[in-house]
């Protein structure tokens, strides 16, 4: 199939039956049907097996025509690149039809409370009785589990193994009395995670994913999938404003997906607000400030133009160099940096929140959220590991809890 | 300047410590926030009667106990540690502070009794809205009227402005140069409005004034160094208040780390969190020692105490949100959460970031006051 092939068969079978009156769901099944809505999927598997490489052909066709796509957002896509790769004939035929056309939601259930940067290190247990698996433990920072369908689970299946041996992958059916959610509100005052917790849920075993003890290698699927997509899960972008049935219905999609979200731009600083706020509040003019801004100015415009280089490498074929690793550093960085300069220019202002604060509280939000950036997908002290141990090359800390039985590795008691 | 407390200074910190160990744990702290009044009149009532708190620095002829700066900021770095909801620095340190530097002795006599004894609540209001608490700054300006004067105009950022029944008033007079006014809260002309602190252990509030007759306190020649006087005992009292916010802050995160395990060690083992903890009680332990040479210098009238005072509250400005952001840090997921305790002391870091003036202002006047006579 060469480009031109591609383009005129999406532009043909957008023409003939993209029609913006049909429901969700409807058109989402058509398109399934075509296999145009995961073109890079295999034939069986509602794709058409074309390169991942083509998709943003038939991407740029679909935003043409104001198209609308299958289900992409959320933790559906890191769900089906792991049913994909891992799962059973079955598993494909259950699952993947509800991930994409919207109806079943999904959450991603590998965090504890007592593994967070060490997340090999999970305790949630699951025990094999009368032919059912038994889940006990607990689960957190898990987005959507509120009205998930389903949980990709990450659970220990053997305490005699060593810590990355011993873990299994399963399909939670959330909809079941062992499962409790609880929302778990943070210091910003949002609450975009939750807390699950686990007592005596049951597994049907042919909801296992993979063999036993090969958890951990789905797991790393999963969050490949999940840092490759990054930008495209979590868009800031709202459906088209146009009237037609299916923009009114995906609307309200991405309002539900997106709701936990609203803090996110804050969470990186509003870098972008900080020189229009010094004009409206008469500091653009004082030499401190002025000094603080063009400091934080330098450090985000220098970390943008770190991720573009990173991608131009990437799209003409050059091998990756550092400047892969160094952006999810740079941003916390650029987020305290963002946080301090905002304060300077909100001087008193920056005491008050809400419709107070002049800007309905979305200064205040970014002076409580920014920390966050620091911690979530990886702390700094993690990505400080990763850029000197795996950049560097520099020797690798020493560790004392992959040679032995998990049983027998040090942890909290949670 | 005095580099070590004396025993009787030791012994109120201890005192107070257990009292508001006892008092002003974090649960009390999270209901008080949650109230329109932001704190317990019954924790106030033992702290004005049987610690004395509220009449520390007042002289004893004014019925306080006549302590100094020292003491005041004893109490207040105790506060700032078990983050006490209480208007003890709206009244204590800022109202009766002013009074003590601007009234007559007339007006001492008849003011300052009620402070000393925590019956009467009153606050000071400088700020103005989007302005700040620098001079220029102020830019209300009292009208003759007959005899007294009268305020019109907005003041904003008022600690503990719905609870004080009595306000001072930083304003200029008639003939120009700052000077302190006074009035009830609920006096003719004086209307209030609670304002949405993003600290939510200290309440603010917005006054407006609408010709509101206001009593003029001693002076209006000596005004605009009663407001020095007192800006730099409020920014030594503030800068000791963050200190031990900070300090508590620094003690929680280790004690975190301590017991926290990863990769089957403490993560306080990680070379990583030994030197994060290395630099938080550094960047304390300086701005402790800002704080209370700052506290020192105003009790000696060192003539370079302005400067201190200023210096103090840049760098607490600067060690308190540092260590916040440190402490969130060590905690991990866990610090970024509502439950946690940590994020109290963060809003708090970064309110009192901004109160009174920010670290760029207080190292300008810093610098236009050292090596110069106060």
């Amino acid at each position: 199939m060469t480009v031109e092939q591609v383009r005129a068969d999406i532009q043909a079978y957008l023409k003939a039956n993209w029609d913006p009156n049909l429901g969700l769901v409807e058109w989402r099944l058509k398109l399934m049907d075509s296999g145009w809505g995961m073109p890079h999927w295999p034939e069986k598997c509602y794709g058409r097996g074309l390169p991942l490489g083509m998709t943003s052909i038939v991407d740029e066709e679909f935003a043409k025509v104001g198209a609308v796509g299958v289900a992409k957002m959320g933790i559906r896509v890191l769900a089906a690149a792991t049913i994909l790769e891992h799962g059973t004939d079955h598993h494909k035929e259950k699952f993947l039809r509800g991930i994409l056309t919207g109806e079943e939601t999904w959450c991603q259930l590998f965090s504890e409370p007592g593994s967070g940067s060490d997340l090999a290190g999970a305790a949630t247990r699951a025990d094999l009785k009368d032919g059912k698996w038994i889940i006990n433990g607990q689960k957190v920072w898990t987005t959507s589990a509120h009205h998930a369908h389903y949980g990709l689970l990450l659970a220990r299946t053997d305490w005699d193994a060593v810590k990355h041996k011993g873990l299994s992958y399963f399909i939670l059916d959330m909809h079941q009395p062992g499962v409790d959610v609880h929302q778990l509100k943070q210091m910003n005052g949002h609450a975009s995670f939750n807390q699950v917790f686990l007592t005596d849920a049951v597994i049907e075993p042919e909801y296992q994913v993979a063999e036993l003890g090969e958890g951990w290698k789905v797991a790393t699927t999963t969050l490949m999938n999940e840092r490759r997509g990054a930008d495209s899960a979590r868009k800031y972008d709202s459906a088209s404003d146009q009237p037609e049935r299916i923009y009114e219905e995906e609307r309200a999609e991405i309002a539900t997906v997106m709701a936990p979200y609203t803090w996110y731009p804050q969470r990186m600083g509003r870098v972008d607000m900080l020189v229009e706020r010094a004009k409206a509040l008469g500091k653009y003019d004082d030499p401190a400030t002025r000094q603080e801004i063009a400091k934080v100015l330098t450090l985000a415009k220098s970390a943008e133009w770190t991720a573009r280089r990173a991608r131009a490498a990437s799209a003409a074929g050059k091998p990756q160099g550092p400047e892969g690793s160094i952006g999810k550093l740079a941003a916390s960085i650029v987020a305290r940096a963002a946080n301090l300069a905002h304060t300077t220019i909100a001087g008193p202002d920056a005491m008050l929140t809400g419709d107070d604060d002049g800007t309905e509280g979305v200064v205040a939000e970014i002076l409580v959220s920014t920390p966050a950036i620091s911690i979530a997908g990886g702390t700094d002290e993690i990505q400080r590991n990763i850029i000197s141990e795996r950049i560097l090359k520099m020797p690798k800390e020493m560790r004392t809890d992959t040679d032995r039985p998990f049983r027998d590795v040090p942890r909290n008691q949670v | 300047m005095q580099f070590s407390f004396s025993e009787e200074q030791e012994e109120f910190r201890s005192m107070l410590r257990r009292f508001l160990e006892a008092k002003s744990p974090p649960s009390a702290v999270r209901t008080q926030m949650e109230t329109d009044q932001g704190y317990d009149p019954e924790v106030w009532a033992a702290l004005a009667g049987e610690l004395g708190v509220t009449a520390l620095h007042i002289p004893e002829e004014y019925g306080g106990a006549g302590f100094g700066v020292s003491e005041l900021a004893i109490a207040a770095e105790e506060m700032g540690r078990a983050l006490l909801c209480a208007p003890f620095f709206a009244s204590t340190v800022m109202a009766a502070t002013a009074i003590m530097n601007a009234g007559s002795y007339d007006q001492k006599r008849a003011l300052l009794p009620d402070l000393a004894s925590g019956e009467v609540i009153a606050t000071l209001a400088a700020a103005e809205p989007g302005g700040g608490w620098a001079p220029d700054q102020i830019k209300m300006t009292a009208t003759k009227a007959g005899d007294g004067c009268t305020l019109t105009g907005t003041k904003s950022y008022v600690l503990d402005g719905m609870n004080a029944g009595r306000i001072v008033i930083a304003a200029n007079a008639p003939g120009g140069g700052i000077a302190f006014f006074t009035t009830l809260a609920d006096g003719q002309g004086v209307s209030r409005a609670a304002l949405k602190s993003m600290d939510p252990t200290r309440k603010l509030a917005r006054i407006d004034f609408d010709a509101a007759p206001v009593e003029l306190l001693g002076d209006a020649a000596a005004g605009a160094e009663a407001y020095a006087q007192t800006m730099d005992v409020m920014l030594t009292c503030l800068a000791n208040e963050m200190n031990g916010g900070a300090e508590r802050l620094r003690e929680d995160a280790l004690e975190y780390v301590s017991m926290r395990m990863q990769f089957g060690r403490s993560i306080a083992s990680f070379q990583t969190t030994k030197h994060k903890a290395a630099d938080m009680l550094l960047d304390v332990e300086l701005s402790k020692a800002a704080g209370y040479s700052a506290a020192s210098a105003l009790d000696d009238d060192d003539p370079d105490a302005r400067a201190v005072a200023s210096m103090a509250k840049a760098a607490a400005s600067e060690a308190y949100f540092q260590t916040a952001v440190h402490a969130v840090q060590m905690h991990g997921g866990i610090g970024f959460t509502f439950d946690n305790d940590t994020h109290l002391w963060f809003k708090r870091a970064k309110q009192s970031e901004a109160f009174l003036g920010d670290a760029n202002l207080h190292r300008e006047r810093m610098m236009q006051h050292w090596g110069t006579e106060a």
